[in-house]
């Protein structure tokens, strides 16, 4: 009788985050502090995206001894990020008990021209968007909560907010726009239609979407919170901080009181110095994450 | 009257709650500092992570404040307000609240890919009603004074005590408010008998 993998049961999950923040952590220790600091989740990782980053080359699936190694330490949810289009990199994940799976442009993508067929797993995943017509893809193919792409790594909140802010004018669009419209829309869009259609009717998009890719400061978190994020996830922010214990409290306190901009002022007071950060034209256009997928 | 009924809003499914609270007549709001506690019948807390809701409420004063609050008002929690209303927390030294006379184990079905949906009898609420498990915990024992309300697989998985109830699974996520309004004529009931 029991059933699951249904959508309720990979919705609801993401549903359960809200508000929370998921923090990168590479080890037991940093998972530990972001347990502590009162993370909704932490991600298991080999590298954070701005390590990514630096190293170059091909990144993969992090080894499996390490997100065990999280998952034993922590009783939070551990997510861990597949290459896009890596179904077996997936299903390994799956196997080994992960609670949601990231199909993440930060690591290099296993397949240009298609995603993973996200329905057909148990596990539930999160996927990146930009705007509305990657949004309703990925929901399309089965993901079960969304992010911003944002830039990872970078420190720098621009593009986060530039991502954040499109798929959320495109989302009241939709709403605005009489039934009749929608096909033409998602012709224009490349979106599925009947994704748009479930928008309309239920007046938001079918599943969260949280912020990421470039969340450095507990004001960032809080900002993106401000512009109608459903949470946060803070890669590089934390651990190339300073003083990761403290930075974590922080950012954590900062999602949950957005708008207690007193608090925000205390919070951010004597936090040391944040990750140092990118300037988006100081990126080579082939160093972009976020064109990494469509 | 309307009843006016808080979620605990500083992490987890807020909004959700909202929408059920609205669904059966009562007035909901949203609470995230000990002072909105004042003008409350009742309280929910939402589920979401246990931990992350425990360090929030430490560092807003929310935590001593509920605990005031529970000496006359009820709470409703739901999955993760399940393990906080707890007296006994399986594996872990101290409880939260510490409200409830049950002993949880968290996490009791497994990961997120052993969570489910399945059919439920409630008592008093409902004989069809469809519990959705995420992560859940369930109820390892109850104390004497404690009714088991719904039991999946022999395990207890929805209790009231007195003027406290919780349930191991997410009510709000299914758009059925039969629940809520068990809980909001609890609180009904509470509040007319207050002086």
């Amino acid at each position: 009788m029991a059933k699951v993998g249904t959508d309720r049961v990979k919705r609801g999950m993401a549903e359960m985050q809200k508000g929370g923040v998921i923090m990168d952590v590479v080890n037991a220790e940093q998972a530990k502090i972001a347990e502590e600091a009162g993370a909704v989740a932490v991600m298991a990782l080999e590298r954070v995206p701005a390590d990514i980053r630096a190293a170059g080359g091909v990144a993969r699936m992090a080894d499996p001894r390490v997100i065990e190694e999280v998952m034993n330490a922590v009783s939070i949810p551990v997510m861990a990020k597949c290459r896009i289009g890596h179904i077996v990199e997936a299903r390994v994940l799956e196997a080994m008990g992960v609670d949601y799976i990231d199909e993440s442009e930060v690591l290099t993508p296993a397949d240009d021209r298609y995603h993973i067929d996200k329905k057909a797993f148990t596990v539930p995943f999160v996927c990146g968007c930009r705007n509305l017509g990657e949004a309703a893809r990925r929901i399309g193919e089965g993901a079960s909560m969304l992010r911003t792409k944002g830039e990872p790594g970078t420190g720098n909140i621009v593009e986060a907010v530039r991502h954040l802010r499109l798929v959320n004018a495109q989302v009241r669009k939709i709403i605005g726009m009489s039934e009749d419209e929608l096909m033409t829309e998602a012709k224009e869009l490349g979106a599925p239609y009947d994704v748009l259609l479930e928008i309309k009717k239920r007046g938001r998009l079918p599943v969260v979407n949280f912020a990421a890719g470039g969340v450095a400061t507990p004001a960032d978190a809080a900002l993106m919170m401000q512009l109608g994020a459903d949470g946060v996830f803070v890669g590089s922010g934390i651990f190339k901080s300073e003083n990761p214990e403290k930075y974590a409290k922080a950012i954590v306190e900062a999602t949950a009181h957005y708008e207690d901009y007193e608090l925000i002022a205390h919070l951010s007071k004597g936090l040391g110095e944040a990750m140092r950060g990118l300037d988006m034209a100081a990126l080579d256009p082939s160093d972009r994450m976020q064109d990494r997928s469509e | 009257m309307t009843v006016k009924i808080g979620v605990l809003g500083l992490q987890g499914a807020v909004s959700e709650h909202l929408q059920a609270l609205e669904a059966v007549g009562a007035e909901g709001s949203t609470v995230k500092r000990p002072e909105q506690l004042a003008e409350l019948d009742g309280l929910i807390l939402p589920g979401g992570e246990s931990t992350t809701m425990r360090r929030l409420m430490d560092r807003s004063g929310l935590f001593e404040a509920i605990k005031a609050f529970a000496e006359e008002k009820p709470i409703f929690g739901t999955c993760a307000g399940l393990i906080l209303l707890a007296k006994k927390i399986e594996g872990q030294a101290v409880p939260h609240l510490g409200l409830m006379d049950i002993n949880v184990r968290r996490n009791a079905f497994g990961r997120q890919v052993q969570s489910f949906e399945t059919p439920l009898e409630i008592k008093g609420v409902a004989d069809d009603f469809v519990g959705v498990f995420i992560r859940a915990p369930y109820i390892l024992e109850a104390g004497p004074n404690v009714e088991v309300l719904s039991k999946y697989e022999d395990k207890i998985v929805a209790a009231r005590e007195g003027r406290f109830l919780a349930a191991a699974f997410h009510p709000e996520l299914t758009g059925d408010a039969r629940f809520h309004r068990y809980f909001v004529e609890l609180v009904e009931e509470a509040a007319a008998r207050r002086p």
